[in-house]
Formats: structure tokens, C-alpha cells, sequence
């Protein structure tokens, strides 16, 4: 009887959690790791702030109009001032949160199921129907976005739907010709041959076999577009053709705080602060993930000791 | 390289004759087309008086001939507001957009390249982190409050520099340096990347072995080989500072095309909406021409092909 090599468990490094990997990795990276901190305390805010500070945030008291911030006599709701209306600026940013990341997330999902559909089929098919989906691309690609979001948003209301869905469609692109690169090289790999030699139908192929593959890198470039959304979301909001009063964005808040520039500047100034704080904690932990997602990039992470490491 | 052009060319040819044709369905598809020229109060009578003598009422078909044969001819509809052709309203804006986009672009460039080579030179080094900071910081900003907390200091309360208009060399300092964070913020992360591949490769290790004085190789040798994908980038990022132009020109009352599309999309101007859509887009189409042919000019491999 042959001896088969067995293999003592206990000679084998601990197997981690993945989360407690993960964790791990964050904490060595701590310019990362307060990005991630951040964007935990945004969500909360999102998710439970006009449930909370509803209430206060639309309460005026005209006594309080444009009341100076960092004085702590009126209340710690008011210790970034108030507006003109005599309204907390804190709770008025915590409630606008939900609008201003709900629009974004929406508008990146819809690009990124709308855009990766049409790369599948754009990557699959080929033939006319691919190049006339990818000279839509080419269109909405060599046109300013902001230009292409003020034309529709002319012609339809600027409604939130609408809002979404335009700054949705000037996002398809990239999604669009990133799913078509990777399905042009997955289509050619040995498990979709076997899958059509046994008979699968193409839609099987496309959505069993190849999408799976696919999207994993398709949300690792929303995460990082996710930021890109939110401001122009942010700049249409402000330019007045984005999100309507009574409705409220961080990039609305500034421009109302324009008004009183030079008389209250921390009304414009702290819902920026959020929008600029936001999209750093973005783009910092988007850039982390591109290193630890890396096998190449990521013994940077794991070798760092008491050195904060390089990012890149 | 000439027939690399030209099937760019084409395919740019294809893009505005799609945005052409995008453009006008999508104003008729909304509904009465009179909603989008006339102003919301406008009586019935005033509506089938225009409708009429625009030939709103003719076939789709018809109506997509004679805007062709309009834009053809250089008529672009006439502006409702300023009672002169749509064309001639954005052409007078036109100039001035031009030269914000090309001044804030030659700054970008030119800094981009040299930080993102000296940040190339030492990865990880402070000078490294420091600019990875600052370009990533630029990156996030948003333009809009970043102009305007610009005025706050600036204009406002130091008061070295005008808050809005045009006039003096003075009155561009702020747009352009507001215009210039953005582009500047992602390009110097290319540069830098492209760097780093170039200065580890064999024609680096050669020259630096000949003797060649370590600033040669890194701003020639290196750097021209870098270019390419900045070139790439940096055409991108001048359909971007067009979004960059709408929001600063708006802030600083310039009056260049932004700030036109702007105020005629709130003074419901259509015909100046389509006609700055349109010449946009034609600027946009004749720089990527100009693109290629830089980068045909750079890259032997498609010089010679």
C-alpha cells in the first residue's frame, strides 16, 4: 500500500478570515483606513440622517439667521452656523448626504448594468450591431458630459429621475468599453469553447459564463467613478440645472451659500468641505483597493511596518 | 501616418454627423417643439405663428433636410433672446473659451510633466508623496467651490484680484488657476506612471551607462518616450476642461460659451443651446484630428505603418 504524502495542518500558516485579512491590510494603510472610516460615517449619515435630523434641518428661526459657526452657545447642531433661513448647517448636511449619494450610487449603477450589458453583447456579438454600439459610445465620449447633461436636462424636467439618468448615460461609455475589452479576450478562453461545443445557447454563454468574469472589474471601476459622478452631479446641482428646491444636494447648499459669500462664507463653504472630504475618501480608498487587489502591488501593503506605506 | 489620419478622421465624421442627427431628434422626440424656443407664457396664437414659419408642422423627414441644409449654409437658427443668428451669438463667445481651454491646458501640460517626472524620479520619496497628495486632492476637488472660496480669499478678502469680469491680464488668473486643479490632479498620476516604466528600461540603463548627465536623461531620453500616454490623457482631459469652462465661466462672468449655454438654457434659449452644442463639438472633432497627428508624429510605429 503506497503511502500517500500527507500534509501536517499544524506546518500551515493560520488560514485568516478574509474580512480579518481585508482589516489587516486597511490598518497598515492609514491614510486608507480614515478614508474608510469616513465613508462609513457618510453612509450612516445617508442611510438614517433624515430619518433622524429631518426635523431640525427644515426648522427656521429667523433670529438665527446666518449665525456664525464654531460658537457653541446655540447648540452643537449649530456649530456650523446656520443658513439664511436661520437652519442648522450640520443637520442640513447630514439630511442632504442621502440625495447627494443616493443620485450618484443610482447613476453608476445604471451605467454600470446598462454600459456592461452593452459590452457583452457589443464584445460577444461584434458584427454591425457591435460597431453601431460602439460608435454610440464614440458619440457620448467626444462630447463634454456637462454639455450633454445641460442639452437633456433642457429638454426634459430636471427632475431626480432625470438627473440620474443623464448622468447615467454620459457614464455608459466607460463601462460599455471596459466589459467589451475584457469579454473580447474571455470569449476566446477554453471553458466558453467547451460551453458551445455542448450546446449552450448564446444567451447562457454571455450571462452564465462570461459575465461572471467580467464584473468584478466592472465594480472596481464604479468605485472609482462613483466619485466622478458625484461631482458633476455636484456642479449641475449648483449650476441650477441639477436637483430643485424644496429637494436639497450638498452642490445645491452652495449655491445658495454663494448668495451671501461675502457676509457668511461657511454657508458655501462646509457643504464643499463634505463634497471635497468625500470624493478624497473616494479616490484614497479607491486607489488602496487598486494596490491590495494587485498581487503584484500588494506585498507594499503587507510589508509596511511602522512606515506609512506607498500607496501606489 | 496618412491613412492612420484618415480613419480617425472618418470615425470622427462619424461622431458629429451622430451627435448632428442625436441633437436634432431629441428636440423634436420631447414634444412640441415650440416648448423648447418659445418662452413657457407664449399665447397659442404666437406658437402656430412660429411653428408655421419654421415649419414645425411639416413631416419629421422634411424638417431634418432643411436643418441640414441650415447648418450646411452656417444658419443655426436665430437666438429668441438677441434677435440675431444663434451662429453669430456663439462665435462671439467662442474666443474667449478658446483661449481659457489653451491657456489652462499649456500650464497643465507643462506642469504636469515636469512634477510628475521629478515625483517619477524617487518613488516613495517626499517629493513623491507630497505631489501624490496634492494631485490626488486636486483630482477630488470640486471646481465649482474651490472658484468660489478662491473669490472669498483672493478677491474678497485679500483683495489682490478682481472677483469676476474680463478686462485686465488680472481677471485670468483666477480661471485659469481654478480651471487648471482637475486636469491637472489626474495627469500628473500619468505622468508619473508612464515615467516610472520609461526611466527602468533598457535605453535609460544604455544612456545613463554612455555618461549621459542624469537631467538629459530623465527630461529627453526618458520623457519623450512618456509622452504617448499623456498625449492620450491629456486629449481627454481638454474635452474635459470644456465641462471645467461651463462652471468657471459661469462663476467669473466670463463670457465665453459655458457661461452662454448657461444662461440660455435659463433664459430658454434653444437656438443657441443647439448652436454652441454643435460648434462645440466641431472644435472638439478638429483637436482630436490635431491629436493623432501629434501622436503620429511621436510614435514611429504609426509614422511608419
Amino acid at each position: 500500500m503506497a503511502t500517500e504524502p500527507t500534509m501536517d495542518a499544524s506546518s500551515l500558516p493560520p488560514i485568516e478570515r478574509p474580512w480579518r485579512q481585508v482589516f489587516s491590510l486597511l490598518w497598515r494603510d492609514k491614510f486608507a483606513f480614515v478614508a474608510a472610516l469616513f465613508l462609513t460615517l457618510m453612509l450612516f449619515c445617508a442611510l438614517f440622517g433624515p430619518g433622524l435630523l429631518g426635523d431640525v434641518a427644515t426648522k427656521m428661526d429667523l433670529k438665527q439667521r446666518n449665525a456664525p459657526p464654531l460658537e457653541l452657545e446655540r447648540g452643537w447642531l449649530f456649530i456650523l452656523g446656520a443658513d439664511a433661513l436661520g437652519r442648522s448647517i450640520l443637520a442640513r448636511i447630514i439630511v442632504a448626504s442621502q440625495n447627494t449619494l443616493a443620485i450618484a450610487a443610482a447613476a453608476v449603477a445604471a451605467a454600470m448594468i446598462i454600459g456592461g450589458t452593452l459590452g457583452l453583447v457589443a464584445g460577444y456579438a461584434g458584427g454591425w450591431l457591435g460597431n453601431v454600439i460602439m460608435r454610440l459610445a464614440d458619440i457620448i465620449m467626444s462630447f463634454p458630459s456637462l454639455l450633454l447633461a445641460v442639452v437633456v436636462l433642457y429638454m426634459f424636467e430636471p427632475r431626480v429621475a432625470n438627473l440620474v439618468l443623464v448622468l447615467a448615460l454620459t457614464r455608459i461609455p466607460l463601462y460599455l468599453r471596459t466589459c467589451r475589452a475584457e469579454v473580447l479576450e474571455v470569449r476566446e478562453r477554453m471553458f466558453v469553447s467547451a460551453a458551445r461545443v455542448m450546446g449552450a445557447s448564446r444567451w447562457r454563454i454571455l450571462f452564465r459564463h462570461i459575465a461572471p468574469i467580467v464584473v468584478p472589474t466592472l465594480i472596481t471601476v464604479a468605485t472609482l467613478d462613483f466619485a466622478v459622478v458625484m461631482l458633476a452631479e455636484s456642479a449641475l446641482s449648483f449650476l441650477g440645472i441639477g436637483i430643485q428646491p424644496p429637494e436639497v444636494t450638498w452642490g445645491l447648499m452652495v449655491a445658495q451659500g454663494r448668495n451671501y459669500l461675502a457676509t457668511a462664507w461657511w454657508l458655501a463653504f462646509w457643504p464643499g468641505l463634505a463634497i471635497m472630504l468625500t470624493t478624497m475618501a473616494l479616490n484614497l480608498l479607491a486607489s488602496w483597493v487598486r494596490t491590495a487587489a494587485d498581487p503584484e502591488q500588494r506585498w507594499r501593503l503587507e510589508t509596511a511596518g511602522r512606515r506609512s506605506p506607498d500607496i501606489r | 501616418m496618412g491613412s492612420y489620419i484618415g480613419r480617425r478622421g472618418l470615425h470622427s465624421v462619424f461622431s458629429l454627423i451622430g451627435l448632428i442627427i442625436l441633437v436634432f431628434f431629441l428636440a423634436r422626440l420631447t414634444g412640441d417643439p415650440t416648448n423648447l424656443f418659445l418662452p413657457i407664457d407664449a399665447s397659442v396664437e404666437a406658437r402656430e405663428a412660429f411653428a408655421e414659419r419654421h415649419g414645425f408642422n411639416d413631416p419629421l423627414i422634411v424638417q431634418f433636410g432643411r436643418f441640414l441644409e441650415g447648418l450646411t449654409q452656417g444658419d443655426f437658427g436665430e437666438s429668441i433672446r438677441q434677435r440675431r443668428p444663434a451662429l453669430e451669438v456663439v462665435l462671439e463667445a467662442f474666443p474667449t473659451t478658446l483661449m481659457l481651454a489653451f491657456l489652462s491646458m499649456s500650464v497643465v501640460i507643462t506642469s504636469a510633466l515636469v512634477i510628475g517626472a521629478l515625483a517619477a524620479y524617487r518613488p516613495g520619496g517626499v517629493f513623491d508623496r507630497l505631489s501624490s497628495l496634492f494631485s490626488l486632492s486636486g483630482a477630488s476637488a470640486p471646481d465649482f467651490w474651490i472658484a468660489i472660496m478662491a473669490i472669498l480669499l483672493f478677491a474678497v478678502a485679500l483683495g489682490w484680484l478682481p472677483t469676476s469680469g474680463t478686462g485686465t491680464p488680472w481677471h485670468w488668473v483666477l480661471p485659469v488657476a481654478v480651471l487648471v486643479i482637475r486636469p491637472f490632479g489626474l495627469l500628473v498620476q500619468v505622468v508619473r506612471g508612464a515615467m516610472i516604466t520609461a526611466l527602468s528600461s533598457a535605453y535609460v540603463k544604455t544612456a545613463r551607462a554612455k555618461g549621459v548627465r542624469e537631467r538629459v536623461v530623465i527630461f529627453v531620453h526618458a520623457l519623450r518616450n512618456a509622452m504617448l500616454p499623456v498625449i492620450t490623457v491629456a486629449g481627454d482631459q481638454a474635452t474635459a476642461i470644456v465641462n471645467g469652462a461651463v462652471v468657471v465661466e459661469t462663476i467669473f462672468g466670463f463670457p465665453g460659451i459655458g457661461k452662454l449655454m448657461i444662461d440660455s438654457v435659463l433664459q430658454r434659449d434653444f437656438a443657441v443651446v443647439q448652436a454652441a452644442v454643435l460648434v462645440t463639438a466641431i472644435a472638439i472633432f478638429l483637436m482630436n484630428i490635431l491629436i493623432d497627428i501629434a501622436y503620429a508624429m511621436l510614435d514611429p510605429r504609426i509614422r511608419h505603418n
